[in-house]
């Protein structure tokens, strides 16, 4: 009788999975975002960035289908974030969580989904220690590191500058952001001979002061990190206003300070400054230039993508792969990562991937300069740096080189 | 109370017999907490909102001690939420992690704040009263924000709590632990004000509300009075605060933006102030409104700011006693006329 058990249990098994397979499965999936408040704009580009690949790929699931149900994160700090997440896993069942446009978003949900093992593709949160904080997350989107980092290079090796100053939004993401551009900065030979906080990231301060403080160093560069938003285009005119560039001390920094949605507000004071990014909407890839059509196309000719409406559309794909690796089953923790840690695809912003060991993106940095073109602001790339990972893991530096859960 | 018809002595001895009863348990305040329980086994898909709105009525009913009984506006009441939380989220990231201590903690060190910033304070009133407190809630949150090696900064802290009385944990999912626990804190707290509304200190509170002047010719000193009600305020306000975090298990400097100071004030003048059961009925429809308004439209378009909006210009036009101060109404409406009863 033993002899025919485990067969007899196999062919059961075998038997119940196709069974499975041959019926259409909803798979629902909760998005968090600020969909309202100050920072409603970011929410709407993750979203429409997300909502776009699954109208274009709405055959690649055969016959299962994706509910994403949007729940408003409101502030950035945890606690709606954490009640969405905590009334999606127990209440609307779904299988996986999405979206997470603040860290603190992010880093509240973590305890929760280790606990009903629900796995994560964050979307957007760029504290570089996040993903060390659940063996059930993945990020699709960036750490301050990547760019920061390559940033201090090419301004002391390619841009002359001996000495810089920093500028920063006193917050995690804009600490880590100037610390790394100190350490790559350093490493080729430069000094920082000033880093100034900027006011908080929640309100636009005046600029004046902070970036008056910076021209009295007489820099040969200025590097500035402030949140992705209205922050922005307060930094390239007051940087103009205090004719900063005549003076000598060129503006650099992360894309956060060219937005694409924000970049043609800036008018002739974004003009000639050079950032470092994983994505401009002027990459000149074909899988872009798709990507951009398709953007207008859906959501209108002024609209245009920015590098939070990537990472709305990638984290869909690794959404995707997961569902497609569940096979019409349930879209377990275990299965999700197995997966996206290691997960390879060719996003509008060049090839990227998943690092299984510490589940951050892998992906190319392109330094580009804006310029003025036929009355339009368009970003030049000058120079690609491929499949770079957080430099702060690699380095192990404070909570990057821990386990946190 | 008085009526014209009644002797002196009878108007008295009907005054008196007001004063007697008020404090005394209607069989109706039992309600709120059949409420409570009802929710915890019917919405437990909602616990952690339920949990967080249990939480926002005490933190409300805070204010309440000071806004609605003792007069005194803040807009910055957030400074001892956001203290009673660090201190708690702090000692439990240094191997402190009980949360009962953490409680008395967070308490002791609001009180403290209170007696401090309500010395000196308490001397203005008004406008410049409004502005002060909110600059002292502002000003926390940037050093909360600065001193990042300590707090965790904008990002927060995420800790753990031990388990309360080493027997019950704190659940991380599904947090029917949580909310008995924040239950059963919420009654305390309330059984507290409660009591201290109607001691003859909280009549007192209400007199100088009234009428600031004359309770200080009277003879009440009344500084000494708005700092010790303050201070008390302060210490159930840290105490909310506490609660916040623990059963969050992060703290993030919001819960010191003033911000939340406006909020928890808009949820009590929608319940009513001066009215305890106010704050009550106040924070469960601010919450509610907040998290649940696109998901009872059906609509993934923000409309929650709108409905409260909405709720809020309705109730101070048509109902300047609040949410709560309609239902009284309707209850004296029945009541009123089988009885007889003026009050």
């Amino acid at each position: 009788m033993k002899k025919y058990l485990i067969p007899a249990i196999s062919a059961a098994g075998i038997l119940a999975l196709s069974g499975v397979q041959a019926d259409a499965r909803e798979y629902k999936i909760g998005f968090i975002g600020p969909m309202s408040g100050g920072a409603a704009q970011l929410g709407q580009q993750m979203e429409r960035g997300a909502k776009l690949y699954m109208k274009l790929h709405k055959g690649e699931l055969g016959s299962h289908t994706v509910k994403m149900i949007v729940r408003d994160s409101k502030r950035p700090g945890g606690p709606i974030a954490k009640a969405a997440a905590q009334e999606l896993i127990t209440r609307e069942n779904v299988e996986l969580i999405t979206g997470l446009i603040f860290s603190p978003n992010a880093m509240s949900v973590a305890p929760l989904i280790n606990k009903s093992k629900t796995p994560v593709v964050i979307m957007n949160a760029g504290t570089a220690f996040i993903p060390n904080m659940s063996p059930h997350m993945v990020r699709v989107s960036f750490t301050m590191w990547q760019a920061g980092y390559i940033m201090g290079q090419h301004a002391a090796n390619k841009m002359g500058c001996k000495t810089a100053v920093s500028g920063y939004s006193n917050y995690p993401p804009g600490k880590d952001s100037i610390a790394a551009f100190r350490k790559g900065f350093v490493a080729s030979g430069g000094k920082v001979i000033d880093e100034i906080p900027m006011g908080g990231p929640a309100k636009v301060p005046d600029m004046t002061p902070f970036f008056q403080r910076a021209k009295s160093k007489n820099a040969d560069c200025m590097y500035v990190f402030v949140p992705a938003g209205n922050h922005a285009a307060a930094v390239a005119k007051t940087y103009q206003a205090l004719a900063m560039r005549k003076a000598g001390t060129k503006l650099v920094g992360p894309g956060d300070i060219t937005q694409d949605t924000q970049l043609q507000g800036m008018g002739s004071a974004a003009d000639g400054v050079v950032t470092a990014h994983h994505y401009n909407m002027f990459l000149k890839s074909a899988e872009n230039q798709a990507f951009v059509k398709a953007w207008q196309a859906e959501y209108g000719a002024n609209s245009v993508p920015d590098f939070v409406g990537v990472g709305g559309y990638d984290g869909m794909a690794a959404v995707y792969a997961a569902i497609k690796g569940a096979n019409g089953g349930k879209l377990t923790a275990a299965g999700a990562m197995k997966v996206l840690r290691g997960w390879k695809y060719n996003s509008p912003r060049g090839p990227i991937s998943i690092d299984a060991e510490t589940g951050d993106i892998v992906q190319n940095v392109y330094i580009s300069v804006v310029r003025q073109k036929g009355g339009k602001l368009v970003q030049e790339i000058q120079q690609k740096f491929e499949a770079v990972k957080d430099k702060c893991k690699e380095l192990k530096l404070g909570k990057c080189g821990k386990k946190l859960y | 109370m008085t009526s014209s018809t009644g002797t002196p002595t009878g108007s008295l001895a009907r005054s008196v017999q007001f004063l007697q009863r008020r404090h005394r348990f209607h069989w109706a305040e039992i309600i709120p907490w059949i409420l409570a329980i009802a929710v915890f086994y019917l919405l437990p898909g909602y616990r952690l909102l339920a949990t967080q709105i249990l939480v926002m009525i005490l933190f409300a009913l805070s204010l309440d001690l000071i806004v609605g009984y003792a007069g005194i506006i803040s807009l910055g009441h957030t400074a001892f939420f956001g203290t009673g939380a660090y201190i708690t989220a702090l000692m439990a990231s240094n191997d402190i992690p009980d949360p009962i201590l953490g409680l008395i903690a967070a308490a002791a060190g609001a009180a403290v704040l209170g007696l401090v910033s309500g010395w000196v304070l308490l001397r203005t009133t008004g406008l410049t009263l409004l502005v002060l407190t909110m600059a002292v809630t502002i000003m926390l949150q940037e050093l909360a924000n600065d001193f990042d090696e300590i707090t965790g900064g904008f990002d927060g802290i995420n800790f753990t709590n031990s388990e309360i009385l080493g027997l019950i944990e704190l659940d991380q999912l599904w947090y029917s632990s949580s909310y008995i626990y924040v239950l059963v804190v919420l009654f305390f707290g309330f059984l507290t004000i409660r009591t201290i509304v109607y001691a003859p200190f909280g009549r007192m509170l209400i007199g100088i509300r009234e009428n600031t002047q004359r309770m200080s010719a009277i003879g009440t000193p009344v500084h000494q009075r708005q700092v010790s009600v303050y201070i008390i305020s302060a210490a159930i306000a840290g105490i909310a605060g506490a609660l916040w975090v623990q059963v969050q298990g992060n703290v993030t400097t919001e819960v010191y933006t003033f911000e939340l100071s406006g909020e928890v004030l808009i949820m009590l003048i929608l319940g009513g102030t001066g009215r305890l059961y106010g704050a009550f009925l106040g924070a469960t429809v601010y919450k509610i409104l907040e998290s649940t308004t696109e998901q009872v439209l059906g609509t993934d378009e923000p409309y929650w700011q709108f409905a409260i909006g909405i709720v809020l210009i309705l109730t101070v036009l048509f109902a300047r006693r609040g949410l709560f101060g309609i239902f009284e109404d309707i209850v004296k409406k029945f009541k009123g006329a089988s009885k007889g009863e003026v009050q």
